[in-house]
């Protein structure tokens, strides 16, 4: 096991490397520079903070800083906000998208599946119809449409919910709501016909022949078997919601790190751009490899290790 | 000696878009404590759905039992709560399915599957219902059942597995095993295998077996009488000297003769013409008629009643119905 997580390691460095090595490349190769919007600077003052920021070097010179700065873990201050660092920002806002993501993928995991269960359950029923229709509606809708509809209804025509800001429970019920209703849906559709195939298994026939409660039959037996393709699905879904983060922030003024990493990219602010994405994709990197090990667990046939010891 | 189990006069049915299939169409036998019965019959033609109907356990929509009775010990199983149900399960009748390698769950250790069953069923605490498990793995010949326990249906070949299908099947000690095709999906060797340890079984436990087979090398070895069914009904009945030596109806005889013979060499192997009938119309009169080389007009218009030619064997078919009989040699006078 221990040598697998090191093989992993060291293949989520090399993935992280292209990563940022490609953003590096997309970075430069988009015109403008970080001073082109400000009007007042004249060429002298201009070619003085590229000097100070090292971008009057050679590409590779840059890439190499880049790539020090990456490994220390330090990517220096903000070219617009000068007075703050990459590191501070990312330490300001990631909490905030942390909570917002981890409470969507958390609604969605136990609302997605339990709709799945119950419209299997009752497969072909009205509930299974409605269910579906419901999910079909979840995946149609993007999530920046149904978020101005739950501000509209909500927020502004009942007044039951703020419209903005972060700061309570009752501020995150609307951005959670609509960051996780599309892979709500998702999660409810696989997990139906997952849960549909596995409940003609022999094993659950076999379970019933025991005399066991459906309860258990469902929970012990069919979930369980049911849940590997939605393990497998969750990496992808994850990828969704973290790019979904930033169009939720920023509808509903969140002060997340997502405003940074487009403003950064709006302005030209190399580093930003750097830090967030380096960041981003280490998380991602990260929780795939959770995944994958998640998987690994659920089914005793899947093991991880097993092929290490050649 | 005493009947465990009735079944009367049963009727299932499947419904689905393109009509109601009559799968089971009024079957009716009985078991004694301690025997072991063949059910025989080709694919469809509802020994499974009969098996399953006696559980309780066919998918409930589509398929219904209709009409008929199953008494076990003299309580009507068709009329029972699900709870109830769910208490003679495993309990009193229990299951050996055709395929070990999809009958059990491959998430769950054996020990899991094997224990789950008792902890349901009995109060017992989980170093008492392992040592049951580990009893039960024993009798079924597992080696090193102690490390066995804690492994995972794929870690076991076949034989193996369905070894352990069994052990599941038994560890309530149930009266009744239903055992479903349960060498089908075996090699012959250990085929041979499992149908010696149904044999030590019963004779260790004195379960009474209902065996589902198309095999009839299965039936010679192991039953004591046979039930024929052919399309959802039984065609005849009777001890296995009845059925393998007195064969009365055309379909046991044909069934019989397309065996494959060691001490026939070289000749063309034997088999019945034409297709069973469709079961969402089944004929009325004789279903065999269209396919039997004996049939009367009589066979197309009437099914024939069943007609007793011992205690034990009996057969519906009009050519030993004493009317046909009769009318045979006042036609040929």
């Amino acid at each position: 096991m221990l040598r697998y997580i090191l093989k992993r390691f060291g293949i989520m460095l090399i993935t992280l490397w292209i990563i940022v090595t490609l953003t590096f490349v997309l970075m430069n190769s988009i015109p403008g520079s970080p001073f082109t919007s400000e009007s007042t600077t004249n060429e002298v003052i201009q070619e003085n903070l590229e000097k100070h920021y090292n971008l009057d070097k050679p590409l590779f010179v840059q890439y190499l800083n880049y790539i020090k700065s990456i490994v220390t873990l330090d990517f220096g201050p903000s070219i617009k906000q000068p007075d703050r660092s990459v590191n501070d920002l990312l330490g300001q806002g990631f909490p905030i998208s942390a909570e917002l993501g981890g409470f969507t993928i958390l609604f969605a995991i136990i609302s997605g599946i339990t709709l799945g269960i119950v419209a299997a359950l009752r497969h072909n029923g009205v509930i299974d119809y409605l269910a579906m229709a419901f999910a079909v509606l979840g995946i149609s809708i993007p999530n920046f449409i149904l978020a101005t509809l739950l501000i509209q209804k909500f927020a502004v025509d009942w007044e039951l919910l703020p419209v903005a800001t972060w700061a309570s429970w009752k501020h995150m019920v609307l951005p959670v709501l609509a960051l996780a209703t599309g892979p709500m849906a998702i999660i409810a559709r696989l997990t139906r016909s997952t849960m549909l195939e596995v409940l003609t298994q022999d094993y659950i026939k076999m379970a019933r022949a025991k005399g066991l409660s459906p309860w258990k039959i469902t929970v012990k037996h069919a979930l369980r078997n049911a849940l590997m393709p939605v393990v497998t699905l969750l990496g992808t879904l994850l990828a969704g919601i973290l790019t979904g983060t930033f169009v939720i922030e920023k509808i509903f003024g969140i002060p997340g790190m997502g405003r940074y990493f487009i403003e950064g990219i709006n302005h030209r602010d190399y580093p930003v751009i750097m830090g967030t994405t380096v960041f981003y994709s280490a998380f991602l990197i990260f929780t795939l490899f959770l995944v994958d090990i998640a998987y690994g667990l659920l089914d005793p046939r899947i093991k991880v290790h097993e092929k290490e010891g050649d | 000696m005493e009947k465990i189990l009735e079944v009367e006069d049963l009727h299932v049915t499947f419904t689905t878009y393109g009509g109601t299939v009559q799968a089971v169409r009024g079957v009716s036998f009985d078991l004694h404590k301690g025997e072991t019965l063949a059910i025989v019959g080709e694919s469809g033609c509802g020994k499974s759905v009969t098996s399953n109907a006696i559980m309780r356990l066919i998918p409930s929509p589509p398929g219904k039992i209709t009409k008929g009775s199953v008494k076990f010990k003299g309580k009507d199983l068709t009329k029972v709560s699900e709870k109830k149900m769910r208490s003679i399960r495993g309990v009193d009748i229990s299951m050996v399915f055709q395929d070990p390698m999809t009958a059990l769950n491959p998430t769950l250790t054996i020990g899991t599957q094997l224990t789950e069953g008792i902890k349901e069923h009995q109060n017992l605490s989980n170093s008492e219902a392992e040592k049951k498990a580990l009893q039960m793995l024993e009798l079924v010949g597992i080696p090193n059942p102690d490390e066995r326990m804690k492994q995972y249906p794929h870690q076991f070949s076949g034989g193996m597995r369905q070894r352990i299908v069994i052990a599941i099947a038994l560890i309530c000690q149930p009266e009744l095993l239903i055992a479903d095709e349960p060498t089908t999906a075996l090699d012959v060797t250990i085929q041979a295998q499992i149908l010696e340890l149904f044999d030590e079984i019963q004779q260790a436990t004195g379960v009474s077996i209902i065996l589902i087979t198309h095999d009839l090398g299965v039936v010679a070895k192991v039953a004591d009488r046979i039930a024929v069914m052919y399309a959802g009904k039984i065609i005849e009945t009777g001890t296995k000297r009845d059925i393998f030596y007195k064969t009365e109806h055309p379909y046991t005889k044909g069934l019989l003769s397309s065996v494959p013979r060691l001490d026939q060499r070289g000749s063309e192997l034997t088999s019945i013409e034409g297709t069973p009938p469709d079961l969402f119309a089944p004929p009325e009169g004789c279903p065999f008629a269209a396919r039997c080389e004996f049939a009367m007009v009589v066979c197309n218009k009437m099914y024939p009643d069943e007609t007793s030619l011992s205690d034990e064997h009996r057969v519906h078919c009009w050519l030993q119905d004493e009317r046909a009989k009769k009318l045979q040699a006042a036609s040929s006078k």
